[in-house]
């Protein structure tokens, strides 16, 4: 406030001058709704959830192996190859715990999300998802996780399909 | 200053909807199209991508960041225009006329099948406080245009009703139309009057597509082709938002929209010097008040030509041989890449069974829609 002016006319606005309508508002809620195609690579992506299957498309050029797949290579810019299974199990790239929900409110018990490198497929490609039947303390970098899918009959065709993904013992060769 | 070319173009749709791809599939392949046109490689050849694209049409916050990977883009120079495609090729030419760069891309594209409520997207872009809460399909707007347009100027509604015969007829000849159709004057004029004076088969139908073209400096265009199509100019412009106080007959926007493009291409007599127009007619009636805006002929003349057959494809002055958004389906913010199309197409000869013979200057022109009072221009040319 600018040091000459000692006072301002008018009155402050509470919250609950707001809430309760003594100001004028106009309120509004977009009705905003769309339903994307999933198109060729994503179609079948999930159709694939749906076996209980990850699949990735390939590229002949650069050789990788890419998951989620696509039906084009951004490196070279061309058409993918083919398509082949990759794992459902990986590596624990990056991960963190959240302790909000999308409306900052506190969650009850925390979500543990994780960058998963899925075996089988190029370096650094893999999957998002959660991590569960684990402490978020015990979490480590390169820790080997496994999918934990939900019953056949409960699976939609999602990312959902995929309950979260669980620590396994790595097997010794 | 170098001069701009188009020297690459790609087209995928437009149709009603286009289920079996996604929309960046749908990029894809009309980037592949263009590139391959162009005889460029996007990993290496070019130095900034645009995409014009409005979040709200795309159902994503911050679109552009879903765009570099099949535009192949990825780790380059890419940005978004958020509006009509013709506002990305005015800042494309900015860019090239720096002399900072050589080659630029630009991506438009409509997936409007993807959006369940379009109506209630537009309806947003209404104010809130004075216009929204009145409730009502926000088509009314136009509803009020058309009526006092015919109001001031004497146009007819059998002259309105004769742009949507000839440009749904023009769509039959192109690959890229959605709705070309054979109809009549009277299936126009018993159709339903749904925001009176306007009928339903006046009101342009959404379609799916997608067009990307590759944009060059004129050293780099020379070594690619010997087919450039030269942007010899282009102007934009915007009118209040307030539709309380806005003029409701004559689009000034598209008016000073146009004397800029023609004083940089030095047009002085745009009916004598263009060979054709594309011209925005996301309403029958917005083909005639757009032709006037861009002084294709006198004000309230427009009705009168159209009725005569001056501005269909044998005509004198031939405007929308492609169909226009009537007939190839309402594009969205690609709508002024469809006219971008054409113009190029035709100056190449490759417009097929379309063909107007001789073309050498054409022009492009876009409207942003309901609510808007936007315009963008671009004269192109075939001779440098
Ligand atoms: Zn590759």
């Amino acid at each position: 406030m600018s040091e000459k002016i000692k006072h301002y006319s008018g009155e402050a606005l509470k919250s609950a001058d707001i809430e309760e309508g003594r100001v004028p508002t106009e309120k509004c809620r977009p009705k905003a709704k769309f339903a994307w195609s999933a198109g060729m690579a994503m179609s079948r992506f999930l159709e694939e959830l749906k076996n209980g299957k990850i699949i990735a498309t390939t590229c002949n050029k650069c050789k990788r192996i890419m998951v989620p797949p696509r039906i084009y290579c951004e490196n070279c810019f061309k058409p993918t190859d083919g398509w082949t299974y990759v794992k459902d199990i990986g590596t624990i790239n990056t991960y963190s715990v959240s302790y909000l929900a999308a409306d900052a409110t506190r969650l009850k018990e925390p979500i543990i999300v994780a960058i998963i490198d899925l075996d089988g497929a190029s370096e650094s490609m893999g999957i998002i998802h959660k991590l569960g039947e684990i402490d978020p303390k015990e979490v480590k970098f390169g820790m080997k996780v496994k999918a934990v899918w939900k019953p056949p009959e409960e699976r939609v065709g999602a990312i959902t399909d995929i309950k979260y993904f669980k620590p396994i013992k790595e097997e010794k060769p | 200053m170098s001069e701009v070319a188009i020297v690459g173009v790609g087209c995928v749709g437009f149709r009603p909807i286009l289920p079996e791809l996604s929309y960046k599939e749908l990029m894809f392949e009309a980037a592949v199209k263009a590139y391959e046109d162009a005889g460029i490689n996007p990993r290496k050849d070019v130095d900034v991508f645009i995409t014009c694209a409005e979040d709200y049409l795309e159902g994503f916050s911050i679109f552009d960041e879903f765009v570099p990977d099949q535009l192949g883009a990825v780790l380059r120079h890419l940005f978004t225009v958020s509006g009509d495609g013709l506002l990305g090729l005015a800042t494309a030419y900015m860019l090239i006329k720096t002399g900072q760069f050589d080659t630029v891309v630009l991506e438009a594209h409509s997936k409007a099948s993807d959006i369940l409520t379009f109506m209630d997207i537009v309806a947003f872009a209404l104010d809130p406080i004075l216009n929204r809460p009145l409730g009502g399909h926000p088509y009314y707007v136009a509803g009020m245009e058309m009526n006092r347009y015919l109001h001031d100027t004497c146009t007819t509604m059998e002259q309105c009703a004769q742009v949507a015969v000839k440009n749904k007829k023009n769509a039959l000849e192109n690959p890229y139309a959605a709705y070309g159709a054979n109809i009549t004057l009277d299936q126009v004029l018993c159709s339903d009057t749904w925001f009176y004076p306007l009928k339903k088969l006046e009101i342009s139908t959404p379609a799916d597509g997608c067009v990307v073209m590759v944009l060059a400096s004129e050293n780099v265009a020379e070594k690619l082709t010997d087919k450039s199509i030269w942007v010899k100019g282009v102007g934009w412009c915007t009118e209040t938002p307030n539709l309380e106080t806005r003029d409701w007959s004559k689009t000034v926007y598209t008016r000073l929209a146009a004397e800029m493009a023609y004083k940089k291409a030095r047009i002085h007599s745009p009916w004598k010097e263009l060979d054709f127009a594309e011209v925005n007619d996301l309403f029958a009636y917005k083909e005639l008040q757009h032709m006037e805006a861009l002084k294709l002929c006198e004000y309230g003349e427009a009705g009168k030509l159209t009725e005569e057959g001056l501005t269909a494809r044998n005509g004198e002055l031939p405007v929308n041989p492609s169909g226009g958004l009537l007939g190839m389906g309402y594009g969205l913010e690609a709508s002024g890449m469809q006219k971008l199309l054409e113009v190029v197409l035709q100056l190449r000869g490759e417009a097929g069974r379309r063909q107007i013979p001789d073309a050498e200057v054409g022009l492009a022109h876009a409207w942003r829609g309901i609510p808007t009072a936007t315009g963008i221009t671009a004269v192109l040319s075939n001779v440098k």
